[in-house]
C-alpha cells in the first residue's frame, strides 16, 4: 500500500468543516461540464472544474474525411458561432490548396462571421441571465437573436449549422435585395441591444453583484493564457481582427473594446459592447462590398495537398482566439486537424477566480469567462 | 413541427367561453350538487322561522324554489363555510390560482413572449388545472436515505400553516374566520412557524443542495422577521389595538400609509425576502443550488408546497392592504339592491315570483369585498413585478440590508408614530 499514488487519485484529508458540491453535469447552472466545489460555509475553497462530457473526437474525425466533408462537421462544437469556427479551417486549406478568394466572397464572409458572433453572443447573455435570475434577460436576447438568425437563413439557408464557407470562397451567393434587408435589421438589432442597458448592464443590483468578484488582473490573464473577452476585459487590448488582419479586416475600421477592471461585471459587458461593434462591421463592409461578382473559386472535385504541409490560421470567434492547425500530405485527407479554441483556454482561469468567493458568486463569475463547454471538448 | 398561435377570432372566443362553460356547468350537475346535498346532511342545522331544519325538511325545502335562499343563508353563517370557503381557504386558494395566472400572463407580457395559450382555450386559463393535475399524477420519490416522516410531513405542515394565516385576515367587517384579539401577535407567532418547517423539510431530505437552501432560508426569514415586526409596531402604537378588524376600521378616514410610508416600504420588502420572491429567491436560486430546499420534492409534494407559497402571498399582501391601506374601506360603488325585488319579487309578464331571503348579502359587505380585492390585487402586482426587473441578490448583500438598512428605517418609522401620538395628531384622542 506504500506505491505512490498520482496526485489526482491521492486520497485528500477531509476537513470536517469543508463540504464537497458536485455541480453539474446535472445541474441548471454548469452546462455540460461538472465543477467540483469544495466550500466552507458559504465560501468557495477550492474548485476543480471537469470538462469532456461532450468530447466527440472531431479532430480525429477529419482524418478520416477529405477537405471538402471536413466543413459539416467541423462547425459542430459551436452551432452557434458555426461561421467563425470554420474560418480558420477554411483559411488553412485555402493556403494548402493555394487558392485566391474573390473580393465579394471575403466581405460576405465577413458580414457571416459577424452576424454569427452576434448571434452567439446573445445566446451567452441569455443564460448569463438567468443565471444571475434575472428571467427577462434570458428571453429578450433568446427572442432578438432571431432577427439576426433570419438573415442568416437568407444568407445560408440553415438557421445555426450554416456550413457556409467553402475553400475558395463562400458557398452561395448573397439572396436578391439582401443588402437592405440586412442593414434593416441590423439597425434595429443594434437599437434593441442598447435597451439591454436600462434592464441589465445598469441594474444596481446586478452590478453590485458582479463588480470585484473575480477579479482577473493584466498578469495573471496573461500568465493563464486567457483570450477573447476575458482577456480584454482585464485591460489588454488583443484583438486578432486588428492585430492579425484575416480577410478585409485590415481595409475596415475594427474598434476592440477594452476595460480595466477584470471583474465579472467587466467580463459580460465587453461582449455586449462587441456586438454593437459587430453591427458597426457589418454597416462598413454592407458599404464597401463590391455589387457583383464571384463569390467561389472552381474546386477540383477532390483537393489533394501537394506534399508534406503544415499550416496554422486563427481568427477571432466569438469566445477569443480560434486557431486551427492542419497538416496535409498529398492525399486528399488532412492528415492532422488541431482546434485550439478559446473556451478551453478561458477556462483555466476558472480555478484561480473561484478561490475564496461566495458560492453565490460562481455562476456569475463562471459563465462570465466567456466558455461554451461543448466547443471546449470538441 | 412548431405550432404557430391562430389569430384572435370573436366567434371563437364567444365559443371558447360558451364551451367552458358547459363543462363547468356538467362537472357542476353531475359532483356539485351531489357533494351539497351530502353536505346538507352532515352540518348542524340553523333554525329557520322558528323551525329547526332538519336534514329532510331542508331537502323539502329545496324543493320549493322559495324557500333556497334562506337555508343558503344560514349555511353561510356557519363555520365550516367561513373556513372551507368564504373569507378562509377557499377564496384564498381562488385568488392564489389567479395571481398563478396573472404572474404567467404578466411576466411573458413583459417579456415579449405568449405565456400559457392553448389550455382552457382562452388565453389559456386552465393551464394552472393541467399543471395540478400532472403533479397529482407524477410519482412522489423520496430520496433513500430520508427521514421519511418529516420529509412527508413538512409540505403538509407548510400549507396547513400559510392556512392558519389566511384564517386572521378579515376580508370585510364581521367576515372573518378568527376574529382574535391578538392578531396581530398570532400573525408573528404563524411566520415564525415559517423557517422551521423550511429547514425540516431541508434537513429531512439529506441532500447537500436542500441542505444549503435551507440554511440560506433560515438566515434570510429569521433576519427579516425583526424588521417585518419592527416595521408594524408603527401602526401598533397609532391605532392602539392588535385587533386586524379593528386596525382596520381605525382607517375609514385615511390608510395608515399617508402617515408611515417608511413602515409600508419596509413591510414590503421583508414582505418579499419572506416570500422568497425575486431578488430575494437566495433559497431557491437555481444556478447556484439547483431549487435550494425544494429540490428533492416531487409531485404533489412539491405541488403542496407551491400551493402554501401561493396562499402566504396571499396573506401577506392581505395584511399589507390591512395594516397599511385600509383593508376594506373605500368609497361606496357597490350599487343597492333593488328595493322593488325584495318587496314585490320578480314580475315578468304573467310571472310573479316573490323571493324570501334577499338580498344575500348587505351592500356594505359587497363592497367591502370588492375593495378589499381590489387593493389585494394591486398589492400582489407589486410583489410580482420586481421578478421581471431585478436580478438575484447576494446573501451577504441580503443580510447587510435586513440587519443595518431595514431595522434602522424601522426604528425612524417607530419616532415618527411616537411622534405624532405625543403631538396628539393622531392615536386616541388625536385631533384626526
Amino acid at each position: 500500500m506504500n506505491k505512490e499514488l498520482p496526485p489526482g487519485l491521492a486520497l485528500q484529508k477531509v476537513d470536517e468543516r469543508i463540504m464537497t458540491l458536485n455541480v453539474g453535469p446535472q445541474h441548471p447552472g454548469s452546462g455540460h461540464m461538472r465543477i467540483i466545489v469544495q466550500i466552507d460555509g458559504d465560501f468557495i475553497v477550492a474548485c476543480d472544474p471537469d470538462p469532456g462530457y461532450v468530447h466527440r473526437g472531431e479532430e480525429k474525425m477529419a482524418e478520416y474525411r477529405n477537405y471538402i466533408t471536413n466543413i459539416p462537421h467541423l462547425e459542430r462544437p459551436v452551432i452557434h458561432d458555426s461561421c467563425n469556427i470554420l474560418y480558420p479551417y477554411v483559411l488553412g486549406v485555402e493556403e494548402i490548396l493555394g487558392l485566391e478568394v474573390p473580393e465579394r466572397a471575403k466581405y460576405i464572409r465577413v458580414i457571416a462571421s459577424e452576424l454569427n458572433r452576434c448571434v452567439y453572443t446573445m445566446y451567452w447573455l441569455a443564460i448569463y441571465g438567468i443565471f444571475l435570475g434575472h428571467s427577462t434577460m434570458f428571453m429578450w436576447p433568446a427572442g432578438d437573436r432571431e432577427l439576426l438568425i433570419d438573415l442568416l437563413e437568407k444568407m445560408t439557408g440553415a438557421r445555426v449549422t450554416h456550413a457556409h464557407f467553402v475553400p475558395g470562397g463562400v458557398r452561395n451567393d448573397l439572396p436578391p435585395n439582401f443588402e437592405d434587408v440586412c442593414l434593416r435589421q441590423v439597425n434595429y438589432f443594434e437599437k434593441r441591444i442598447k435597451e439591454y442597458a436600462a434592464v441589465f448592464y445598469d441594474n444596481p443590483i446586478l452590478i453590485a453583484r458582479t463588480e470585484n468578484t473575480g477579479v482577473l488582473s493584466r498578469e495573471d490573464a496573461i500568465r493563464l493564457g486567457t483570450t477573447g473577452s476575458v482577456l480584454r476585459a482585464s485591460g489588454v487590448d488583443y484583438d486578432l481582427r486588428k492585430k492579425e488582419p484575416y480577410d478585409v479586416y485590415e481595409e475596415l475600421d475594427v474598434h476592440s473594446n477594452v476595460m480595466k477592471e477584470g471583474d465579472s461585471y467587466a467580463r459580460s459587458k465587453i461582449p455586449w459592447l462587441d456586438m454593437m461593434e459587430s453591427c458597426n462591421i457589418i454597416r462598413q463592409a454592407l458599404q464597401k462590398m463590391p455589387k457583383s461578382g464571384s463569390v467561389r473559386v472552381k474546386l477540383k472535385p477532390n483537393p489533394k495537398g501537394k506534399g508534406f504541409d503544415s499550416v496554422y490560421k486563427r481568427v477571432e470567434s466569438g469566445r477569443g482566439s480560434l486557431g486551427c492547425y492542419i497538416v496535409s500530405d498529398a492525399k486528399p485527407e488532412p492528415y492532422r486537424v488541431k482546434l485550439s479554441v478559446g473556451s478551453f483556454r478561458n477556462l483555466i482561469a476558472l480555478p484561480y477566480l473561484l478561490k475564496g468567493e461566495k458560492l453565490g458568486n460562481m455562476p456569475a463569475v463562471y459563465w462570465s469567462l466567456n466558455y461554451w463547454p461543448v466547443e471546449a471538448d470538441r | 413541427m412548431s405550432v404557430i398561435a391562430p389569430n384572435f377570432k370573436f366567434s371563437e372566443f364567444v365559443k371558447s367561453i360558451l364551451d367552458n362553460a358547459f363543462w363547468i356547468l356538467l362537472i357542476f350537475t353531475l359532483i356539485g350538487i351531489p357533494a351539497v346535498m351530502l353536505v346538507l346532511f352532515y352540518i348542524e342545522m340553523p333554525v329557520i322561522n322558528g323551525e329547526l331544519l332538519t336534514p329532510f325538511l331542508a331537502l323539502t325545502w329545496l324543493a320549493d324554489p322559495s324557500r333556497t335562499l334562506p337555508i343558503l343563508k344560514a349555511f353561510m353563517t356557519t363555520d365550516l363555510f367561513k373556513i372551507a370557503a368564504f373569507p378562509g381557504f377557499g377564496f384564498a386558494a381562488l385568488l392564489a390560482a389567479g395571481t398563478i395566472f396573472i404572474e404567467r400572463k404578466m411576466l411573458a407580457k413583459l417579456q415579449l413572449r405568449v405565456g400559457p395559450f392553448y389550455c382552457g382555450k382562452i388565453e389559456g386559463i386552465l393551464q394552472l388545472m393541467g399543471d395540478g393535475l400532472k403533479l397529482i399524477s407524477k410519482e412522489i420519490i423520496i430520496p433513500a436515505k430520508a427521514d421519511k416522516p418529516i420529509f412527508w410531513a413538512a409540505p403538509v405542515i407548510f400549507v396547513a400553516t400559510a392556512a392558519a394565516f389566511v384564517a386572521l385576515i378579515p376580508v370585510a367587517p364581521g367576515w372573518v374566520v378568527a376574529d382574535v384579539d391578538v392578531g396581530l401577535l398570532a400573525v408573528f407567532a404563524i411566520i415564525g412557524f415559517f423557517p422551521i418547517i423550511t429547514i425540516l423539510s431541508a434537513w429531512s431530505s439529506n441532500s447537500k443542495f436542500p441542505f444549503i437552501g435551507g440554511i440560506r432560508a433560515l438566515h434570510q426569514m429569521v433576519s427579516f422577521e425583526i424588521p417585518l415586526i419592527l416595521s408594524l409596531l408603527g401602526v401598533v402604537i397609532l391605532t392602539g389595538t392588535l385587533n386586524l378588524s379593528e386596525i382596520v376600521a381605525s382607517q375609514t378616514h385615511f390608510p395608515w400609509i399617508i402617515f408611515l410610508p417608511i413602515g409600508a416600504i419596509i413591510f414590503f420588502i421583508t414582505i418579499l425576502a419572506e416570500l422568497e420572491r425575486i431578488p430575494f429567491d437566495l433559497p431557491e436560486a437555481e444556478s447556484e443550488i439547483v431549487a435550494g430546499w425544494l429540490t428533492e420534492f416531487s409531485g404533489m409534494i412539491y405541488g403542496l408546497v407551491q400551493l402554501g407559497t401561493y396562499l402566504k402571498l396571499y396573506a401577506f399582501a392581505a395584511l399589507f392592504v390591512v395594516l397599511f391601506l385600509g383593508g376594506w374601506t373605500g368609497p361606496m360603488i357597490w350599487p343597492p339592491f333593488p328595493e322593488e325585488i325584495i318587496k314585490d319579487g320578480i314580475v315578468m309578464g304573467p310571472i310573479h315570483a316573490k323571493i324570501p331571503g334577499l338580498p344575500i348579502f348587505s351592500q356594505e359587505m359587497l363592497n367591502g369585498v370588492l375593495w378589499f380585492v381590489l387593493k389585494t390585487v394591486g398589492v400582489i402586482f407589486f410583489i410580482l413585478l420586481p421578478r421581471g426587473v431585478f436580478p438575484r441578490i447576494r446573501i451577504d448583500m441580503l443580510l447587510s440590508l435586513g440587519w443595518y438598512k431595514l431595522i434602522g428605517l424601522a426604528f425612524v418609522n417607530i419616532f415618527i408614530a411616537l411622534g405624532l401620538l405625543y403631538a396628539g395628531v393622531l392615536g386616541p384622542g388625536g385631533i384626526l
